[in-house]
């Protein structure tokens, strides 16, 4: 049987590729966390659970033994987010009808938390696109829906959302990008910055305002990649974040039709914490320091079970997050302010204490904890920045009922 | 001739990854708690099989389990891969552990005949218990020809041409329908259900069965005596010469002094 077992493991046909031990040795750790607290599968429903071995075994196989040479070279994995989106990973909670795969945010979470632990990097744009997929089919039109979800939903087309500026960040209602109306035309001129993606994605969902100051002047307008007028900057260097681009994107007298008027994250840092928690449970079985293995030392054992409750607890403020979205309960805003404040703190801290716990080692690119680390750290500041996140809790919380 | 009537034996094993832990009292390995999959094997036979359906040789796939309830769950990933129904035929988990090749074999024959198929396809073996038996006991009792270790199957006019790694190169044989082919490593790399295909499995027909309604009774022919854990590896040894190195492996007989 053991020898059955290690046939498969090696055969490359389940595991692409054998890479050096620690990262074999991370990759096959993925399955020994069931039964165990930190396991994500639990409280799922049967399907859910199937959707998250789909996604965890994609990420395994075909992203993991490719993330390291991705964040290095910064390349942008195409292929390979091309064959995710064939499984149904490129629009995953727009509707069927267009070309969607018709699921809800609460799948949507349970399948970016297995992506991420894969590539986190990754994945995040993967889960940009989605949205941008989302917005087109919420609120496109029926001649945009139905050309741009297909070709969304495949990938054979990349979204950026372009809503920061270099003047206007969180403070989305001060942008000033603005779209003239001209004859049947959209003009467009005004700067994005941090857009994820950019120069390398065919369409950009541009969030301009195309009426009065404020937040009610702004609506979002399609700009295709080769409009006369559409520029980029230079390729922004990042500590993570490496396998999309990210840069500034200028838009200077950009004339789109009318037409292209679309009426109007937390999920990667969990799967970067789960695989941190579990390449670092697995490293403190391994290495011995005075004579004993550093799982035996009472510091190290109350380190790891602050790292899992704290992935645990944030798991479950995702799950309720993405569940209020869905339903667009009235708390939607606040709760999911709350997850994305709390989940991005807390993960980054977890992959943060398990890089330490991996002592010199963690700090070496060969080990992948440093890449999760690097990862997650911009969960904390970008889609709105954790200091925004309170004062949308605190705001729900102080206004008068 | 129409379509072929396929079916495909789906184990739920425990998962490939997973590090086996033998139970104290040595009756068993411990499956509570632990990571199930589909045997690896069956996963190639069901890909398959689909791979047939595709190029409309084949044309319907019924995937099958024996075991207990969480067996739906391995038929769901057969249906979600493609299969067109599943048969589970449910046995209580005290009971399924005494459930031997023999059993399934006379199921798998018993259900081949009752549903009209054409091609039993299954791993060819379960890497649980390692056994090598289900496929050729089942063309046994069928009495129809078997072609086990496939790693090409193509169909030609009545008949199955099939590939077979065997040592030191490969042995192509032919069997006529209907036949029980068994499916080694190489045969094919199984694809990835997709999204929409785990919501369709969902709605398709799943029959649900008792060893009994096949006539099938479990009763164990042999008994396991005991279950051990391989003996763990010895320390070695570092040497500082060649010499040495020679030397010792004379002293232990492992090379002719």
């Amino acid at each position: 049987m053991a020898a059955c077992r290690r046939f498969l493991k090696l055969s490359g046909h389940l595991v692409s590729k054998v890479c050096k031990y620690p990262r074999s040795h991370a990759l096959q750790s993925r399955t020994m966390v069931t039964g165990s607290c930190i396991d994500p599968s639990l409280g799922l429903n049967d399907e859910q659970k199937q959707m998250q071995q789909l996604a965890s075994d994609f990420a395994q196989k075909e992203m993991f033994p490719h993330m390291e040479k991705w964040d290095r070279e910064e390349i942008f994995p195409v292929d390979t987010m091309r064959k995710a989106a064939e499984l149904g990973f490129g629009a995953i909670y727009c509707k069927e009808k267009y070309g969607g795969t018709g699921l809800s945010r609460l799948d949507a979470s349970i399948i970016f938390e297995a992506l991420s632990y894969g590539c986190c990097s990754t994945t995040a744009y993967i889960s940009i696109h989605n949205m941008c997929a989302w917005m087109i089919d919420q609120f496109g039109t029926e001649e945009q829906k139905q050309h741009w979800i297909p070709h969304l939903a495949s990938m054979d087309k990349f979204a950026s959302y372009c809503l920061t500026e270099p003047g206007s960040g969180s403070d989305a209602a001060s942008l000033i990008t603005s779209a003239k109306k001209d004859g049947s035309d959209y003009v467009l001129n005004g700067s994005k910055s941090f857009i994820s993606g950019a120069g390398a994605t065919d369409i950009y969902l541009v969030m301009c305002r195309t009426g009065e100051a404020g937040p009610r002047g702004i609506s979002c307008v399609m700009v295709e990649k080769d409009t006369p007028g559409l520029s980029f900057g230079k390729k922004e260097k990042k500590v993570g974040w490496n396998s999309h681009p990210t840069r500034i994107v200028s838009f200077d007298d950009c004339r789109v039709p009318q037409s292209n008027l679309i009426g109007s994250e937390a999920s990667c840092s969990l799967g970067a914490a789960q695989a941190s928690v579990e390449q670092a449970r697995d490293h403190l079985k391994v290495r011995h320091q005075f004579g004993s293995p550093l799982a035996n030392f009472q510091y190290l054992q109350f380190k790891l079970a602050e790292m899992a409750t704290k992935l645990v607890t944030s798991r479950l403020m995702v799950r309720k997050a993405a569940v209020a979205l869905q339903e667009d309960s009235p708390d939607a805003v606040a709760l999911c302010s709350m997850a994305k404040l709390f989940v991005t703190e807390e993960c980054f801290q977890i992959c943060n204490d398990a890089m330490q716990m991996f002592g010199g080692y963690g700090y070496l690119k060969d080990y992948p904890v440093q890449q999760y680390v690097r990862d997650t750290r911009v969960h904390c500041i970008l889609e709105g920045t954790n200091e925004m996140m309170r004062m949308l809790v605190s705001r729900d919380v102080l206004k008068e009922r | 001739m129409s379509g072929l009537r396929v079916l495909v034996g789906c184990k739920r094993v425990i998962d490939y990854a997973v590090k086996i832990r033998v139970k104290p009292d040595k009756t068993g390995v411990v499956t509570d708690g632990v990571k199930h999959s589909m045997n690896p094997f069956d996963e190639i036979a069901m890909e398959e099989a689909i791979r047939l359906k595709e190029k409309s040789i084949a044309s319907e796939v019924i995937a099958v389990s024996c075991g207990p309830p969480q067996c739906q769950e391995t038929l769901r990933t057969a249906m979600a891969m493609g299969a067109d129904k599943a048969i589970l035929v449910e046995v209580d988990p005290a009971t399924y552990e005494k459930v031997q090749p023999l059993h399934v074999a006379k199921i798998l024959a018993k259900i081949a005949q009752e549903n009209k198929i054409d091609l039993v396809l299954l791993g060819k073996q379960a890497i649980d218990d390692d056994c090598n038996q289900t496929g050729q006991m089942t063309a046994a009792l069928l009495d129809w020809p078997q072609a086990t270790f496939a790693s090409k199957i193509e169909k030609t006019d009545g008949e199955l041409k099939v590939v077979k790694e065997i040592d030191g190169g490969l042995e192509t044989v032919t069997v006529k329908l209907p036949a029980v082919a068994t499916a080694d490593l190489r045969l094919n790399e199984p694809r990835y259900a997709t999204l929409p295909n785990i919501m369709k499995a969902k709605k398709k027909p799943m029959d649900k069965k008792k060893p009994g309604d096949y006539g099938v009774e479990i009763v164990p022919t042999h008994k396991v005596i005991k279950v051990e854990d391989p003996p763990t590896r010895q320390a070695g040894q570092k040497l500082e010469t060649v010499d040495d190195l020679v030397h010792k492996l004379k002293d232990q007989g492992l090379i002719p002094s």
